[in-house]
């Protein structure tokens, strides 16, 4: 598929073991459970494939519109992207997190793969946008940017479920596993939505994602952060 | 108006209205009048008299309040409505509903939309009040709100989406409402379940709940802090914007208590706003 | 701007590990209530539940609140200290610029287990809390916080008698495992030995303040009892801070 390198980047900037703290969050798995609303192998599957096809996929376009913009070096057009990102996160928690990973990320990167981009983000950039730019730094195409953060996002929220849930990790993967065609096909979405003007990326809303992230934030007993 | 020039037998029935409605600043500047009134086919704009002190706008007096009545059932699958609302620099307007939105599947199928394209000057205030839209089983609608506000005006709205009648599975649903201010993005959301759709009766999105809603306000007055993040409840939260507006979101199990969550979470904002 | 500080005039940033209840938040309290006059401190606490440890630091009010910051840790205590330490850098880092000039920055570990121990790349000294209540053989048993950490601290020793433990056999078996490294006998309620905590903590810092101290790494790894030479393994700490790419395995990886 892949015509050139960048393979081996791809995995490295998709990988869960990348030192940027991910692994402190449930991408909202933690909360959906804690409330209920996630009880079994099924409820697992549906909550990743909404989140996926929601949040999962405006983090994917606007990491691809980031990496578009980062590759053609015009670095000005990232505050336009945070401020619509910011339009599609009605949730402050939610927000705040992807701020917070999106430092952790720079943070990471600017040991890692150093690069004078990462530099003119702004004080708290989100992370799709650091995850964007990274990606070109990497020599990275905008719909691997994309594919990168669904796979990490989505890989992040099932591994959760071994510590909040009854599960066998061998099913938790098998999902995993099935949604590999969905990943692929909304990296292309993201993509192709990317080349177009930031006002028309996706925004397609998670209500209970943002309800449950404020009351999560409230919590006394959690174990991941959000 | 009906269209029948177009050549699809399934276009037959199509039904195309564009309404539009304006408001502005009274001459003495001492209230609010309309000043482009439009219904078109199922579209009806009726002026309603005021109640005194009109809730959500700071009980204010001098608002011009109007009604929008559906004229028939629907829209029907291929039906194409919109509506264009001005909301004049200083001038206060209040729309409500008379009745809830049924989107029903066409006897010949197709896709019904709906655009609302709202302007909001300096000094105005909008307040949205619809009834719900009850996305009924097979139907296939798309629904489209913008809304462009000057820095100085402000907003409510309500929008509340039933997912089927009653013991009945949704149609193909799709909306957005996008709200900006002097261009710049303040909320963006799109919304999408149905046949056509996946993920959204997963514990991220809807879960099992059959209404969601959402109440949005923008008033400058908040500046770069408007009220903090409240979960009133298991199924609703306050959250603040990234500027000067607020989102309740809240789901349920119906239209009543998506209601009174949505109402509670005007509360939760004390007064001016609470109702 | 980025987020990444540079090395001079920055904290001395002082890791406690040790397992759960032996008394880390309380060295830390005790440190913060005898040195807060004479050193600016920040406390960076790691928690496996929301932000007890922080809370419980607030509370005892040995700081101003704002300088207690909690990092959490995805239920992975062991991973923000050691593999992944993004987020405690930059919690490290948000409070040294925050209340600038900072001396001392104090990070508590996730109360976890005996293998837990700070990376190099995180902070330039560590201290290893034991108490006399988890028993006098666990220091002989050892373990790389127990060995090579800068400080060895064995905690309520005023509870000796009541445990059944030998405080002297146990300090004498924690020196034999750590090859005569420093290890302090403490409790609260004996004023001398919380003078001792604090002059190491003092010399350390004047250590690090003149640029003399080099940061020990006492590795991941549990070590080989039998074998005293470290030949074969653990060449990470040898002061290169914030340079991963000089670890062998981590330079092929990248190529």
């Amino acid at each position: 598929m892949r015509d050139g390198g960048g393979s081996a980047a791809l995995l490295l900037l998709a990988d869960g073991r990348l030192p940027a703290g991910s692994y402190a969050h449930s991408g909202g798995l933690e909360p959906a459970v804690a409330s209920g609303r996630v009880v079994d192998m099924a409820g697992l599957e549906r909550f990743l494939i909404g989140r996926a096809e929601t949040a999962g996929l405006i983090v994917a376009a606007f990491a691809a519109a980031a990496c578009a913009c980062a590759a053609r070096d015009d670095i000005t057009a990232m505050a336009g992207l945070e401020t619509e990102l910011d339009a599609r996160i009605p949730s402050a928690e939610l927000r705040k997190v992807s701020r917070d990973l999106g430092r952790q990320l720079r943070r990471a990167m600017g040991a890692v793969h150093p690069h004078p981009h990462y530099a003119a983000l702004g004080a708290a950039p989100h992370h799709p946008v650091v995850l964007g730019v990274v990606a070109a730094a990497l020599g990275l195409d905008p719909r691997d940017a994309a594919l990168a953060i669904l796979h990490e996002n989505n890989a992040g929220a099932a591994a959760a479920a071994a510590k909040v849930m009854r599960v066998d990790p061998f099913d938790v993967h098998a999902i995993i596993a099935r949604m590999a065609g969905r990943l692929d096909q909304l990296a292309g979405i993201a993509a192709n939505a990317a080349a177009g003007p930031a006002a028309d990326l996706p925004s397609p809303g998670s209500p209970l994602a943002d309800i449950a992230a404020e009351h999560h934030r409230r919590s006394d007993v959690r174990l991941f952060a959000s | 108006m009906f269209v029948s020039s177009l050549p699809e037998p399934a276009a037959a029935n199509r039904m195309v209205a564009r309404a539009a409605l304006a408001s502005e600043r009274s001459a003495d500047g001492r209230t609010s009048r309309i000043r482009t009134l439009r219904s078109d086919g199922p579209l009806v704009l009726r002026p309603s008299n005021p109640k005194g002190a009109e809730p959500l706008t700071h009980r204010r007096h001098d608002v011009a309040r109007i009604s929008l009545a559906a004229g028939t059932a629907g829209p029907l699958g291929g039906d194409d409505y919109a509506l264009d609302i001005h909301v004049g620099a200083g001038s206060t307007l209040v729309l409500q509903e008379v009745a809830a939105m049924l989107v029903l599947p066409g006897a010949t199928g197709g896709r019904s939309r709906m655009s609302i394209d709202i302007r909001i000057e300096r000094d105005a205030t909008f307040v949205w009040w619809p009834e719900p839209i009850i996305a009924a089983g097979r139907c296939d609608h798309c629904h489209n709100v913008r809304i462009a506000m000057d820095p100085a005006a402000r907003l409510v709205l309500r929008e509340e989406t039933i997912l089927g009648r009653h013991g009945e599975a949704p149609g193909a649903f799709a909306s957005r409402l996008r709200i900006t201010r002097a261009g710049a993005a303040l909320y963006d959301q799109r919304l999408s379940f149905g046949p056509a759709s996946t993920g959204w009766n997963g514990a991220a999105v809807l879960g099992n709940a059959k209404a969601v809603g959402s109440v949005v306000a923008v008033d400058p007055g908040w500046g770069d802090a408007p009220p903090s993040a409240a979960p009133f409840d298991r199924d609703a939260a306050l959250t603040p914007l990234a500027g000067p507006g607020i989102a309740i979101g809240a789901v349920a199990a119906d239209s009543l208590t998506l209601r009174r969550l949505l109402i509670r979470g005007l509360n939760e904002l004390g007064s001016p706003w609470a109702i | 701007m980025t987020d990444q500080t540079t090395n001079d005039r920055r904290a001395l940033r002082l890791g406690v590990a040790g397992p759960v209840g032996t008394g880390k938040s309380s060295v830390i309290a005790t440190l913060c209530r005898h040195l807060r006059d004479e050193f600016a401190i920040g406390v960076i606490t790691n928690d496996i539940y929301t932000d007890e440890d922080a809370r419980f630091l607030k509370s005892a009010g040995v700081l101003p609140e704002e300088r207690i910051r909690a990092v959490e840790t995805g239920a992975c205590p062991h991973t923000a200290i050691r593999d992944d330490v993004t987020m405690n850098l930059m919690a490290v880092e948000d409070m040294e610029r925050d209340f600038a000039p900072l001396d001392i920055v104090l990070i508590e570990s996730g109360g976890d287990n005996l293998t837990a121990t700070f990376s190099p790349a995180l902070v330039d000294a560590q201290l290893f809390v034991l108490d006399v209540a988890g028993g006098g053989d666990v220091a002989r048993k050892g373990g790389p916080g127990i060995g090579r950490a800068d400080l060895l601290v064995i905690n309520k020793i005023d509870l000796g008698p009541h445990v059944d433990v030998d405080v002297e056999q146990m300090v004498a078996d924690a020196e034999r495992a750590r090859d005569g490294a420093p290890v302090l006998a403490l409790s609260r309620k004996r004023p001398e030995t919380v003078d001792k905590l604090c002059d190491w903590v003092r010399g350390l810092h004047e250590s690090f303040a003149a640029g003399g101290h080099v940061p020990i790494d006492p590795g991941p790894m549990a070590p080989h009892h039998h074998a005293h030479d470290d030949g074969h393994h653990h060449h990470h700490g040898h002061g290169h801070r914030h340079d991963h790419t000089h670890t062998p395995a981590h330079h092929h990886a990248h190529e």
